[in-house]
């Protein structure tokens, strides 16, 4: 009996601390970001026992879903705009926010043979379709603009251009051939450490603002030590790593 | 505020979208719909199931895979290249099309239940005097199954009026061509502009009202699905 009661009493202090080491962080993070997180999801927990749910999606529905409720708890955005306006919100805990990464713009094709000299291929007329990610919600299709008007082809190529709702959808266009080439995010077509299918322009950086992703911590993630520990893991090198791998800066 | 130019061409393709949906519907469903009320065929339950996929489905996985059979490499789109008309994707007539697929049972299953509820009696009676097959379809199916039709058109319009995600997946949001009411707010409520958003959104909500009004009380009895 008095066994049993020792045994219960230990069974119970081991799982008071591990629960009081590993809690569970609940993420928004953006789409283009999706392959990376995977990785640093999975090397955050079992570096630190943390547990880090992810969910994937486009950063404007993930503001209007916070702002309404949601309980993430940490956003990894695509922008720096929306984490600024979740902090004069007052939606975060004040002072998190950072950049974990700077996208890469690439002009891609899923045709190997396509893309040969850069920018150029624009100009041509051998494409019928040409997808950008919509300017007006995702920074990688205002970037894109800014590319094209930077070339002077905005106007010319108008009558060319389809818009994906969001980075992914713009891969999805582009991939299934239905646009036959794309500006998209350099993550979502390089695989270790380089162009994986098809053929590509990396955009120079300074033929458009750079993109900045910002994280912050949410109102809710505000005493939790799973989404601060997140934070640092992010700051990391071994994070560090994984977001170079996929083509992103780091400032 | 009110409406910007951009919704007002929003609005106006969404309604060009309907209308010309609903009409093809009603050409094509018509016969699928007394097929299907009339028939033995073993082929019953497999067409039958087929017309209802799009009910059950997720728009995502129809304009999914609409994407990819309309694209260069699947059958539809390789079709219509041999046709010469070129690829389907981000262009009206490929709404068209994927709405005909999407709206097809709210069209067919209306048709199908009214034309069931006939029985075959009028029709025999009409045979017997000397009615030709379209003669008893124009002068007695017609006429008897009349709210069957309705509540069919209504439905179908009311349907591809509120359709969202099959034309975000191969729509590509081009103004005046595939960027319908549906995608017009979202893209609001994705800019964060969320009064612009509230004027669309509350006319949809006020327009579906009315049309679901406007199909119970001309249509109180009748089955609705």
């Amino acid at each position: 009996m008095k066994l049993m009661q020792s045994g219960l009493a230990a069974l119970m202090l081991i799982s008071a601390s591990t629960a009081a080491l590993a809690d569970e962080v609940k993420v928004a993070v953006a789409a283009n970001f999706t392959a990376p997180m995977k990785l640093i999801a999975e090397a955050f927990n079992q570096d630190t026992g943390h547990t880090a749910e992810v969910a994937f999606g486009a950063t404007g529905k993930f503001y209007a879903q916070i702002k309404n409720g949601a309980p993430f708890e940490v956003l990894l955005s695509a922008d720096d705009a929306t984490p600024a306006k979740l902090e004069a919100e007052g939606m975060t805990k004040t002072g998190s926010s950072f950049t974990y990464a700077i996208g890469t713009l690439v002009l891609w094709s899923a045709d190997p043979d396509l893309i040969k000299d850069g920018p150029k291929v624009l100009g041509r007329n051998q494409f019928r379709k040409l997808a950008i990610a919509n300017p007006k919600t995702a920074p990688y299709g205002a970037a894109a603009m800014e590319v094209l008007k930077g070339l002077s082809i905005d106007q010319m190529i108008t009558p060319k251009l389809v818009q994906g709702e969001n980075i992914a959808q713009t891969y999805q266009f582009i991939s299934t051939g239905n646009a036959e080439l794309g500006f998209v995010a350099l993550s979502q077509v390089f695989k270790d450490g380089r162009i994986g299918e098809g053929s590509a322009w990396i955009v120079p950086a300074d033929m458009h603002k750079p993109i900045r992703q910002d994280a912050v911590i949410l109102k809710n993630g505000e005493n939790n030590a799973a989404a601060t520990a997140l934070m640092d893991y992010l700051k990391g090198d071994k994070a560090k790593e994984i977001i170079r791998s996929f083509g992103y800066a780091i400032p | 505020m009110g409406f910007s130019d951009a919704d007002l061409q929003a609005i106006w393709l969404t309604l060009r979208l309907a209308s010309l949906v609903t009409l093809l519907l009603l050409l094509i469903g018509t016969p699928i719909a007394w097929w299907l009320a009339r028939t033995r065929s073993r082929w019953k339950g497999p067409v039958g199931a087929v017309v209802a996929l799009p009910l059950v489905l997720p728009p995502t996985v129809l304009g999914f895979y609409l994407l990819v059979a309309m694209g260069p490499n699947g059958p539809v789109g390789q079709f219509t290249q041999w046709l010469g008309i070129g690829l389907l994707p981000f262009t009206f007539w490929g709404l068209v099309v994927a709405s005909v697929f999407y709206s097809m049972p709210f069209v067919v299953q209306p048709i199908q239940n009214a034309i069931e509820a006939l029985g075959e009696r009028p029709l025999e009676v009409a045979a017997t005097l000397r009615a030709g097959p379209w003669d008893r379809f124009f002068t007695v199916v017609l006429p008897l199954a009349r709210p069957g039709f309705l509540t069919a058109a209504i439905l179908g319009f009311a349907h591809t009026v509120g359709e969202f995600g099959v034309v975000l997946m191969i729509g590509g949001n081009i103004p005046g061509a595939t960027r319908v009411v549906s995608v017009q707010i979202f893209d609001y409520v994705e800019a964060m502009e969320y009064g612009e958003a509230h004027w669309l959104a509350a006319s949809m909500v006020i327009f579906s009202f009315l049309v679901l009004l406007a199909l119970y009380t001309l249509n109180p009895n009748q089955r609705k699905f």
